[in-house]
């Protein structure tokens, strides 16, 4: 089930436009935002708050590179693979991501932490390689900037 | 030299508020053109000043802004949206501005807005810039709060709703009707053109969608005038561009630059050239879905017509650097994966011709390499070239494809298998 809160929010979205679907796009976000994914059941609610049938939500939420239609760990690790990070060394930190977390892309640890996803450019191309762990953006990575990244998630309290 | 669109921008990364902005001469453009010019006054000074969409095409602005119905019997609402979905590979130029000094653009799209009578605007900004988007969204809710948004602006009358929209990361989204689709909830694929969106866009009604720097140069324009912008350019376009170069160079960076200012000049004296033990090969000029240009090109200008009758696109403005240890092969097929992974499918040639081109590439680095697959190669960018697709991704991703196999042919022969026991 939806929170109230969250309802309220895609309520809040789709006043902004002159039609509800409109705000199908924030609605799916918000409910990621607190589930991490989107279920069907989730969907299927989304929907209907924005008059829409859950078919034709998902035919948008599937399109999307960010919206996740399946679990995804505690924090997404999003690597930019487009070419001026490609040129800066993206197959090194793709090779030293997948060997330090034992996953491959699209997989998530077995602890559950994180997810390892390819991803289009991310727009800071002159401090390649880059990659997002969750809303974080973080520049010009090499093996050891990554370790020392990803020991932060592991560790938030710096324990 | 006069840099408007960065000038102001603060050292630290840091933004400029609501009172910085105006302490720069922010707002003085919307207050004088709400007190003493008619939307067909500002039409004319956007198009005396020759300026020309920013993210890519190259459109003439005022023309743009010209195809909008108006009078009494336009349809309304009549929306203005701005492109903020800066996803073009090679491209970081519209997250300075948006991070920087997002009053900029604002003011630009109430001026646009404006001069078209639009009375609803949308940013629609990519899903990883969450740095932009936290500060738009403290600058719309100062420019509410001044009066600058919302209705009747500073007592003229005229009023106009402004959002942002947070989008969900699909290269597609860029493309200007599938951007409208997008806005609508749907997914973003193509529209077939026509109608054009100035005249049935966004829900059906008269749409305008401009590139963030675009909008970001309106303000200035008006402030100080179509004379003072073509002034600022080297090119018969005017003003300044936000040119940038990443790759292996000394210093990647972006710079706002006259238009016109040349290759050279940005690779060298900007980015300050090639990294120690690295030669130059060859660059995009605009990002992935421009052709190559190599050493010969150096000297070339980076405006509109210059860069066309050198057999390339300006662009985005944004070069991508080819050295001599990057694998040509390789860097093409990333970029055609790019395409390939971004295409929306609703096109027969480009959602199999993009696959298939990439599966090519990726033989011929994997020692699959066949006789005829340089010549296979060669079909597809005609297959896909412009007019055979809905869209521009397709056209564009042939491009650094169609021009890699003229500058580095023996790049990708090397790669032929001739050996008969192989085929």
């Amino acid at each position: 089930m939806l929170t109230q809160d969250e309802r309220n929010r895609i309520r809040a979205e789709a006043a902004h436009y002159d039609h509800p679907q409109a705000a199908c796009v924030e609605a799916l976000k918000i409910v990621q935002e607190h589930h991490r994914w989107v279920s069907d059941e989730h969907l299927k609610e989304i929907a209907a708050l924005l008059d829409m049938s859950p078919e034709a939500l998902d035919s948008v939420a599937t399109f999307y590179n960010l919206i996740f239609r399946k679990p995804v760990g505690e924090n997404v690790i999003l690597l930019c693979d487009s070419v001026s990070c490609w040129i800066m060394g993206y197959e090194g930190i793709r090779a030293h991501l997948k060997e330090h977390l034992g996953v491959e892309l699209g997989e998530t640890t077995s602890d559950g932490k994180f997810t390892l996803l390819p991803m289009a450019c991310l727009g800071t191309c002159d401090r390649g390689p880059a990659m997002m762990v969750g809303n974080e953006l973080y520049r010009n990575l090499d093996n050891d900037k990554v370790d020392e990244i990803l020991a932060r998630y592991r560790h938030p309290s710096g324990a | 030299m006069d840099k408007p669109l960065t000038g102001d921008l603060l050292p630290d990364g840091s933004v400029l508020d609501l009172a910085a902005y105006e302490r720069v001469g922010g707002y003085e453009a919307l207050r004088k053109v709400l007190k003493e010019m008619t939307p067909a006054d500002v039409l004319k000074e956007v198009t005396d000043s020759r300026l020309r969409g920013r993210g890519g095409a190259g459109f003439p602005t005022g023309q743009k802004w010209s195809f909008v119905p108006m009078g009494d019997n336009a349809p309304t609402p009549k929306y203005l949206v701005a492109n903020a979905d800066e996803m073009e590979p090679g491209t970081f130029k519209d997250r300075l501005i948006l991070e920087g000094n997002p009053h900029l653009l604002i003011e630009g799209m109430i001026l646009s807005a404006y001069t078209i009578q639009a009375t609803q605007g949308y940013i629609f900004l990519r899903w990883a810039y969450k740095l932009a988007a936290e500060r738009i969204t403290r600058a719309l809710a100062e420019a509410y709060d001044k009066g600058y948004l919302g209705k009747n602006i500073l007592g003229s009358g005229y009023s106009f709703e402004l959002h942002l929209h947070t989008s969900a990361g699909r290269y597609m989204c860029g493309e200007e009707t599938g951007l409208l689709n997008a806005l609508e909830g749907k997914r973003a694929n193509p529209r077939a053109k026509p109608p054009f969106p100035q005249v049935s866009g966004l829900f059906g009604k008269p749409t305008i969608v401009q590139n963030v720097e675009t909008l970001c140069n309106v303000a200035p324009i008006l402030r100080n005038g179509a004379q003072w912008y073509l002034g600022l350019s080297r090119s018969e376009d005017g003003g300044t561009k936000l040119y940038g170069v990443s790759g292996k160079v000394r210093r990647p960076g972006v710079w706002e630059l006259p238009l016109g200012t040349t290759i050279r000049e940005i690779l060298e004296r900007r980015a300050r050239g090639m990294r120690e033990g690295y030669k130059f090969r060859g660059l995009l000029p605009g990002g992935a879905s421009t052709d190559f240009l190599v050493e010969d090109h150096l000297d070339v200008k980076m405006d509109y017509g210059s860069v066309q009758a050198a057999g390339s696109r300006l662009g985005t403005g944004l070069m991508v650097v080819l050295d001599d240890q990057t694998s040509v092969v390789g860097m093409v097929l990333n970029l055609e994966r790019f395409f390939a992974q971004e295409s929306c499918g609703w096109c027969t040639p480009c959602r199999d011709g993009l696959p298939w081109t990439a599966r090519i590439l990726q033989g011929l680095l994997e020692g699959r390499g066949r006789p005829g697959d340089l010549e296979r190669l060669e079909m597809q960018t005609r297959m896909m070239g412009p007019g055979n697709t809905f869209c521009a991704l397709a056209p564009g991703a042939m491009e650094p494809l169609q021009s890699a196999l003229k500058y580095f042919r023996e790049d990708f022969e090397k790669l032929i298998n001739t050996r008969s026991d192989a085929a």
